[in-house]
């Protein structure tokens, strides 16, 4: 029961951290129909640039100094990469992207080196903040739920009580309609993509201490990210939140689960012959198995249901 | 007020209009007629700068060529696209907000003035607007264009797919628009309704604006109509 509620707790913030970033990576998608392959880059800038900060002026002006850069990194590329690109098509978009990724990832290499950087937890929140039963919860951890539940119910506001919101929602499907009616679309695209950035920013604030900031976890995260997208449903956000909870729980409580087919055979009173050439694969716990999980789970969604949980088109 | 001079359109590579000319007077009823395929949508679409063009697009004195779309609606034109293009998870009431340029209502239409032409929007105000009826949708789209206040508005199709009745009040809307000064340049398929509405008519064929007059002299010529215009 203890170990059940603190991976469920676990599994909350990570699953909460997740829609931090597929959010952003599902509005930009519906809105522009570009998959942005550099969106877990933008994490990974956010955690950087947040060591960066604190080592000056400390984590709590890097929470809001590193979104803010990666917004206006966000905005740049929208404005004089992808608005550039766009005529050639969504293959173009793509690449570029794609080729953004790679050179975030190098210049990351060469300002910080390949090394993981000591982004620690700020020392006034490193405590623990209440015990399950005899477990020591972090504080941290409550810090960064907070720090989502406020983003969602921030997002959610913005989109649904206010009026760039309502343009917002109106571009998702008929960006030609709005622009028609004198709303500078084109600008709203620049401010949701520079708002995806500073989200996925925000997420590599609290997650790079939370985790470790490294070169490569923009490319760890960034395919959890894109699982979490297409198993949710392309382009919706209420599909992005549940598929960001779930797929959050599967990789939190599979590590923890040490059993195997061999496990579930004993059970049921079969034993396998210990010569059999599947023997190596009865003997595969899921903790062993648990990197490939949401891979498994995408795949069976994409055959299953190929729009996803909650997505409206095909994808 | 509008003039249109030597408008060429394209779609990637095909080449839609060859060189249209027409022009709309202040407060004035003009429709485009023509079949099916001849690029009077086109028309419209390049004029609000939604297809790559070239030529000269004048509104108000004003060269509108190369402009954004957002731009061209802010000096003025409006436009109601014929596929009823409502936002259909939004309101009733947010789709009109949405036509608004600003966050305050002004000029010549208010929220209360699209309420009593047409009462059903008021009755379904708080319903998303996807649930609408096909009439109803085409009312929204007419009313959330005009919130934005245009001097002239450029409809497609209005009354295609409309049981008579509500086709009755759509062209009721179209007295009430003109009156208020307002132009009117009519993308329409029902000849019957343009005849009665407009003061000129333009007939397209094949990219290019075939023939140019009052009703009455479309009326007085069978060749044209025969040619260019019935089925």
């Amino acid at each position: 029961m203890e170990f059940f509620l603190v991976t469920l707790l676990n599994s909350l913030s990570y699953g909460l951290l997740l829609f931090m970033l597929s959010s952003g990576l599902t509005l930009i998608f519906s809105m522009m129909g570009v998959l942005n392959f550099a969106h877990a880059s933008f994490y990974m800038l956010g955690a950087y640039f947040a060591y960066q900060t604190s080592v000056y002026l400390g984590f709590w002006p890097a929470l809001v100094v590193a979104p803010a850069l990666v917004a206006v990194l966000g905005a740049l590329t929208e404005r004089y990469g992808l608005r550039t690109v766009h005529k050639y098509g969504h293959v173009a978009e793509l690449l570029f992207t794609f080729g953004l990724a790679y050179i975030i990832e190098e210049l990351v290499h060469l300002i910080w080196g390949r090394a993981p950087v000591p982004y620690r937890i700020p020392e006034i929140l490193d405590f623990s903040a209440f015990s399950v039963f005899s477990t020591k919860y972090p504080a941290y951890r409550v810090f960064m739920m907070l720090v989502s539940v406020g983003m969602l119910g921030g997002l959610f506001l913005l989109l649904t009580r206010t009026r760039i919101g309502l343009i917002i929602q109106a571009s998702l499907t008929h960006p030609d309609t709005v622009e028609a009616l004198g709303h500078n679309v084109p600008r709203v695209f620049m401010g949701v993509f520079a708002g995806g950035a500073a989200l996925a920013g925000l997420a590599g604030v609290i997650g790079g201490n939370a985790f470790v900031t490294e070169p490569g976890m923009a490319v760890s995260v960034g395919t959890i990210v894109f699982v979490v997208v297409v198993f949710g449903g392309m382009g919706s956000l209420a599909g992005a939140f549940v598929a960001s909870l779930i797929i959050g729980a599967v990789q939190t409580f599979s590590v923890a689960f040490d059993v195997s087919l061999l496990t579930l055979f004993a059970k049921l009173g079969f034993t396998p012959d210990p010569q059999s050439a599947w023997m190596e694969l009865w003997k595969v716990t899921i903790a062993q198995a648990a990197p490939v999980l949401p891979y498994v789970l995408m795949v069976a969604m994409l055959i299953v249901r190929p729009k996803g949980l909650m997505g409206t088109r095909e994808g | 007020m509008l003039e249109v001079a030597d408008l060429h359109a394209y779609y990637g590579k095909s080449h839609i209009l060859h060189g249209v000319h027409l022009r709309v007077g202040q407060g004035e009823i003009v429709s485009l007629l023509g079949r099916n395929g001849v690029g009077r949508s086109t028309t419209i679409k390049a004029i609000m700068g939604q297809v790559a063009g070239s030529g000269s697009v004048k509104f108000q004195g004003q060269e509108l060529m190369g402009l954004k779309t957002y731009v061209i609606s802010r000096r003025g034109l409006g436009y109601v696209p014929e596929n009823r293009d409502i936002f259909p998870t939004l309101t009733v009431r947010q789709n009109l907000l949405l036509g608004q340029k600003g966050t305050r209502e002004s000029g010549r239409w208010s929220m209360e003035d699209m309420y009593q032409l047409f009462p059903r929007l008021r009755e379904r105000a708080d319903a998303p607007a996807g649930v609408l009826s096909g009439g109803e949708q085409q009312m929204l789209t007419l009313c959330r264009t005009l919130m934005g206040d245009p001097d002239l508005v450029m409809i497609d199709e209005p009354t295609e797919g409309l049981a008579p009745k509500i086709v009755e009040q759509v062209a009721s809307l179209f007295d009430e628009i003109a009156r208020r000064g307002i132009s009117i340049l009519l993308v329409e398929q029902k000849l019957a309704i343009a005849m009665k509405i407009s003061q000129r008519v333009y007939v397209m064929g094949h990219g290019r604006i075939v023939f140019e007059g009052t009703p009455a002299d479309l009326r007085a010529s069978e060749s044209v109509r025969k040619e260019w215009l019935e089925v």
